[in-house]
């Protein structure tokens, strides 16, 4: 079974995507399915694509010169490196948390309207509203409700992290991408980012990259490990941890590599 | 190492730092008393003229040699006025550039454009004066300021600021000049503190959609903002003290005029022009005042740009 079979509901679909920084073939035709509503893990040692691999979901390595990607990413069918898309349009759809905090210089309210403002036009009520949603999907409502004037950039590591997810997720995306969400925080603010994956996949369609093996275990329910720019295998969590088709993946998984 | 030895390096060690730590110190303070010391002897110098003239030296535009009468409006204003222009147009220039060199420029464009804003930083502002007064300013009266005349001339409000004989040279000239002059310095202190922005941060504000100019504009400036204030604040203080390029361009006439296209004086170019000819010890006190007030007006912008800052950071929500 291929798993394209596996899954029912898929949301993003990957064919033979190559990517490319300069000469360097970093991506070698991976076929890939992300289910909706999901949590989808990339796993992989250090350089091993994961993270440029995510990064083509929101074309976010156009900022840069010289890299490109090939092939198709369906987003619904539709075909996210299509030139003709709005890249602008396209990233708002598909949100993005990074491997360390990023609020931005303003309050904790305009961090999250930053967003919003960009594509909606709502009364300063529907924003309130919109802001507390945000904040309390993320779970961060309780801890900055009564100061949502003061400064981001004040706020403590974990709950940065949180904000910037408030903030991603504030715009309604339809898609997620975590870029290693937790390496720059500390063991609770970890948990507390876990949970909330674990709650926003009702909401959200998922995909994480990380270098920790646990976390994977624990949020996600598919898996893909990569290693140098190939997806060796993809599968459903308890699966590819417990039963992997693959040598490689067991190697990696059971510490004896990488 | 035998045991006196290691004595005897600890001992050098310990007056070694002593010694680098008073060192420092001594120049840290020689800064103080430098500034103190130009200060005082700014205000001794114009003490004659203080008092002579009092605070209506700074209100009357008189400036007579024959008489020995002195008043310091037109220059004040000539150097708020020729400063500002400068500004508002090098401001918007240097942020475009800055943007374009940080964000959008392709890589090989990069280091040429780069070295080229420094370049311009370096040359000499005689050249910059000689440049304004031969080759700008008849085509600035030829073409630009009759266009000016007849467009902006006729508005309402800011048409009398722009209407006038199209001479060439003048207070618009002057600022003029003056923006092509700070440019580079505004630049390249911007370039230089937007490189610095985290990529990630600028990629968040990509990532949720916004344009290039929304990146900019909502995301790395207000993160950099100190040092783009820094940077204009080195602008404004090259343009408030510049003195060759001004005097070359401004018309050096001691009248006040509401046309930008008159003729006027600034502080620094009638300091260059008339210690020379200075006789009598009012005339020499009056200009040493001009000069005390210069850096007056250099302090007052300093301190508000620091304000300024400490503002937007209340704003923002560091200081509740």
């Amino acid at each position: 079974m291929t798993a394209e079979q596996i899954i029912s509901a898929p949301k993003v679909i990957v064919r033979d995507l190559n990517f490319y920084y300069g000469a360097d073939r970093a991506l070698k035709d991976i076929n890939l399915v992300i289910p909706e509503k999901m949590v989808t893990a990339f796993i992989g040692p250090s350089g091993c694509g994961k993270s440029t691999l995510l990064r083509t979901f929101n074309r976010m390595y156009e900022l840069y010169p010289k890299q490109r990607a090939t092939g198709e990413i369906l987003l619904d069918g539709e075909n996210l490196l299509d030139k003709k898309q709005d890249l602008n349009t396209l990233r708002a759809k598909i949100g993005m948390v990074f491997q360390k905090p990023t609020p931005f210089p303003m309050s904790i309210y305009d961090n999250i309207t930053f967003g919003v403002k960009l594509y909606e036009k709502l009364s300063s009520h529907e924003m309130d509203d919109r802001v507390e949603w945000a904040l309390k999907k993320a779970a961060l409502w309780n801890e900055v409700k009564d100061k949502l004037n003061q400064s981001g950039t004040g706020l403590s590591g974990g709950q940065q992290q949180r904000l910037c997810i408030a903030r991603a997720i504030a715009v309604k995306p339809q898609v997620l991408l975590l870029d290693e969400p937790t390496s720059a925080l500390d063991p609770i603010s970890t948990a507390h980012i876990e949970k909330l994956i674990d709650e926003l996949k009702k909401d959200f369609t998922i995909v994480i990259v990380t270098h920790n093996m646990q976390q994977a275990a624990r949020v996600s329910d598919f898996t893909a490990y990569m290693y140098l720019g190939d997806l060796i295998e993809f599968g459903d969590t308890s699966t590819v941890f417990t039963n992997p088709k693959r040598k490689e993946t067991e190697d990696y998984i059971t510490g004896r590599f990488g | 190492m035998p045991t006196f030895l290691q004595e005897a390096r600890l001992k050098r060690q310990v007056v070694q730092d002593m010694l680098f730590r008073n060192l420092t110190r001594l120049a840290a303070f020689a800064v103080l008393a430098l500034l103190a010391a130009i200060i005082a002897s700014l205000v001794v110098g114009s003490m004659p003229a203080i008092h002579a003239f009092g605070f209506g030296f700074l209100t009357s535009s008189v400036w007579d040699p024959v008489k020995d009468e002195y008043g310091a409006l037109v220059p004040i204003v000539g150097t708020l006025v020729t400063s500002g222009i400068a500004l508002l147009i090098a401001i918007p220039v240097s942020f475009g550039i800055a943007i374009f060199l940080t964000e959008l420029s392709p890589n090989w464009l990069r280091r040429p454009l780069g070295i080229a804003v420094e370049l311009l930083a370096g040359i000499p502002s005689i050249i910059y004066g000689m440049w304004g007064l031969f080759v700008f300013a008849p085509l600035f009266g030829d073409y630009v300021e009759p266009w000016i005349n007849n467009h902006i001339g006729k508005m309402p409000l800011i048409g009398p600021f722009f209407s006038g004989p199209p001479m060439g040279i003048g207070m618009l000239t002057a600022g003029i000049i003056l923006a092509i002059m700070v440019i580079p310095f505004i630049a390249s202190v911007m370039r230089d503190v937007f490189d610095v922005v985290p990529a990630m941060l600028k990629e968040s504000a990509y990532g949720l959609g916004s344009t290039t100019w929304e990146v900019m504009w909502n995301v790395v400036l207000p993160y950099t903002r100190i040092g783009v204030v820094g940077g204009i604040m080195l602008g404004l203080g090259r343009a408030l003290g510049e003195t060759m390029a001004v005097t070359f361009v401004i018309g050096n006439a001691n009248q006040l005029n509401k046309s930008l296209f008159m003729p006027g004086n600034s502080i620094a170019s009638a300091l260059a022009n008339e210690f020379n000819e200075a006789v009598g010890t009012l005339y020499t006190s009056s200009l040493i005042e001009l000069g005390l007030i210069l850096f007056f007006i250099t302090f007052v912008v300093l301190s508000l740009a620091r304000l300024l800052l400490l503002k937007m950071a209340q704003r923002e929500g560091h200081g509740a």
